[in-house]
């Protein structure tokens, strides 16, 4: 008997993949916890739009993207629909995540499910996929809903600039999604407790939700200094600034709900006067161009989810299966 | 099947650090044979088996499972391969059948294939009753049974349990025994790592001790009895008459090590081979009257007991 010359392993890493991806899928929409999310979203989406439609009702036939007004319209005491997905999609990534990996450790499952033919590769991708289409499944029905709820309460069809600006909406809230899924799950590989684990994706959550702008300021201010207030200095630190917060994934997501809600946004920095020259302030952008605007962000946020998304793959393969 | 070993290891070695784990194992299991790996915790039971279905890597070594390398071709090993943890979970808000449904699609079974699968091991193991019920009501030893399900599912040709006896009540343990000489008549190779001593003692063909990552002695019990005791028999006599005489008779048998006296009017005599007639000889010619006979193989317990003396001696002079 030799010891094998061949390094690499046999069989394609993908096997079993999709039997992962049908439980994690059956086992998200039936829980409790998801039911309860799911809840919260459709009373949040329910409530904000049917507020929307209270005061969109005046300007119908005034306006060309009523539609992507539901989205943006708030009236008091409640923010717009928008608003709440900036911190809501988090919390459902989160509660998707964080016990995906030590659950399975803690139900002693973890042992039985490797010894099955299936490589690691697939257990991990089979989690994250399969969370990942339980978010697209939930934010689809919410646009469906709104939208439904938007031509009987306005009595008009979006037009199709509208419609391809919610979609591009729509897949931006599912990448956003993605991000915090797969931080929630690192700290799922961690953390051997799956409170430890929820907790401190919620703290991460919570830090850049309300901390990061706080201390972008004061970064900035150490990093590009207004020494002198000549404009130079004064644009190096709003560009630092502006730098600084967009490592926050709530300030990339911001930035393109703004980008493809308000189709007269040109510009998601600094512009300076001389950039305006020729430009007809207030006339709508096509949604290519809006696209393009957010187009930096979007692979952004797609980057740093593949980004964390290796290193879960990393922890997880070195990961000793006896608990 | 061919005469090649069903599990095979040349050197196989596993190290957490500084501390090795395995050390330089070379184990050999043929087909259709119960093999029991014995050993206190810690002793490397679990790594070995952990290394054979490729769910750690070795250190230095080969390892070949039915042909196969567990580090290099793992979806092969763990196709053929059923493994029951010491500690085995299922999914409690699933009922007993889905949960075995889910095994069964990472197996990669075709839906009618599976379901006649999962019938068949059901009533295997007594739970088709209790199919469609939440596994989070079951009991330890259903869950046990349902462990035992899951793996009959692949129609595994190795079946290796870690700890598989333990925490069963003595019916349950009797009923698991007689499934896994079941398996073994249907030509399954099984490897199992136990505590129990007396349970692997009575099911399994032959046992490996475990000490420190080191695989000590391998054989069947009598041989590891000879190697560790010195003598495989040792035979229980009660006799009335002069103590000091009987003594004196069984004692000039030749092949006769030792001669206790446990109580009045009964002895132990430790040989080498089985001197039963002998014995009943001497007691006569001695002027005795044999009231009872009896050998007694030597039981794992004992050999396992002395065994672990001797090397903890050792290591401390």
């Amino acid at each position: 008997m030799k010891p094998s010359t061949e390094r690499k392993r046999e069989g394609s890493p993908w096997t079993g993949l999709w039997a992962v991806v049908g439980k994690e899928m059956a086992d998200h929409l039936t829980s409790a916890r998801m039911q309860i999310l799911e809840a919260l979203i459709v009373l949040t989406a329910g409530g904000t739009v049917y507020a929307a439609i209270q005061n969109l009702k005046t300007t119908i036939g005034q306006d060309r993207f009523i539609f992507l007004k539901l989205f943006t319209t708030a009236k008091d005491p409640l923010p717009a629909f928008v608003g709440f997905l900036g911190f809501l999609v988090p919390l459902i990534a989160i509660a998707l995540a964080f016990d995906t990996i030590n659950g399975e450790f803690n139900r002693r499952t973890m042992s039985r499910l490797l010894a099955q033919p299936i490589y690691r590769d697939a257990l991990l991708l089979g989690k994250f996929l399969g969370g990942l289409f339980t978010q697209a499944l939930v934010y689809a029905a919410i646009w469906l809903l709104i939208i439904g709820l938007g031509l009987i309460g306005l009595g008009v069809p979006p037009n199709g600039e509208e419609v391809i600006r919610m979609v591009w909406l729509l897949l931006a809230t599912i990448v956003y999604g993605g991000i915090w899924q797969a931080l929630a799950m690192i700290f799922s590989i961690k953390f051997r407790q799956p409170a430890t684990a929820a907790l401190s994706a919620l703290a991460m959550w919570l830090f850049f939700l309300v901390f990061w702008d706080m201390l972008v300021g004061i970064l900035a201010q150490v990093i590009s200094p207004v020494r002198y207030g000549l404009p130079e200095e004064q644009i190096r630190f709003i560009q630092t600034g502006l730098a600084l917060s967009r490592i926050s994934p709530n300030t990339l997501y911001t930035e393109i709900i703004v980008a493809l809600t308000q189709p007269a946004v040109r510009s998601l920095g600094l512009v300076l006067p001389s950039q305006w020259q020729g430009a007809i302030l207030g006339t709508p952008l096509p949604w290519e161009q809006s696209v393009m605007l957010i187009w930096p962000h979007l692979t952004g946020l797609i980057a740093a989810t593949l980004l964390l998304f290796a290193a879960a793959y990393v922890m997880f393969q070195r990961r000793e299966v006896r608990a | 099947m061919s005469d090649a070993p069903v599990i095979e290891t040349v050197g196989l070695t596993k190290k957490y650090g500084e501390f090795t784990a395995v050390k330089d194992l070379n184990l050999e299991v043929q087909a259709g044979e119960i093999f029991g790996l014995l050993g206190p915790n810690g002793s490397g039971k679990t790594t070995t088996i952990l290394m054979l279905l490729g769910l750690t890597e070795p250190t230095r070594g080969v390892a070949r499972v039915l042909g196969f390398d567990p580090t290099r071709q793992p979806l092969q090993v763990k196709a053929r391969v059923g493994y029951l943890p010491d500690q085995v979970g299922f999914y409690d808000e699933l009922t007993a059948r889905e949960n075995l449904i889910y095994t069964a699609k990472l197996n990669g079974l075709p839906r009618p294939e599976a379901h006649a699968r999962i019938e068949e091991a059901l009533e295997r193991v007594g739970l088709q009753e209790v199919a469609d019920k939440r596994v989070g009501t079951f009991s330890f030893g259903m869950r046990h049974r349902l462990g035992v399900a899951d793996i009959l599912i692949k129609r595994p040709q190795v079946i290796i349990m870690d700890e598989p006896t333990q925490g069963l009540d003595p019916q349950g343990a009797r009923e698991f025994l007689h499934l896994i000489r079941g398996l073994k008549g249907e030509g399954i190779t099984i490897l199992l790592s136990s505590h129990l001593l007396h349970q692997v003692q009575e099911i399994c063909d032959r046992v490996g001790l475990f000490h420190r990552g080191t695989l000590r002695l391998v054989g069947t019990v009598p041989e590891l009895g000879r190697k560790v005791l010195g003598k495989a028999y040792r035979i229980r006599l009660q006799a009335q008459g002069d103590p000091e005489a009987l003594a004196e008779a069984l004692r000039a048998i030749p092949g006769v090590t030792e001669v206790r006296m446990p109580g009045a009017e009964s002895y132990e005599v430790d040989a080498e081979e089985d001197l039963r007639p002998e014995a009943a000889e001497a007691v006569v010619r001695a002027g005795g009257r044999l009231m009872g006979l009896e050998v007694e193989t030597q039981s794992l317990d004992v050999i396992y007991n002395r065994y672990f003396q001797e090397v903890e001696h050792e290591a401390i002079h």
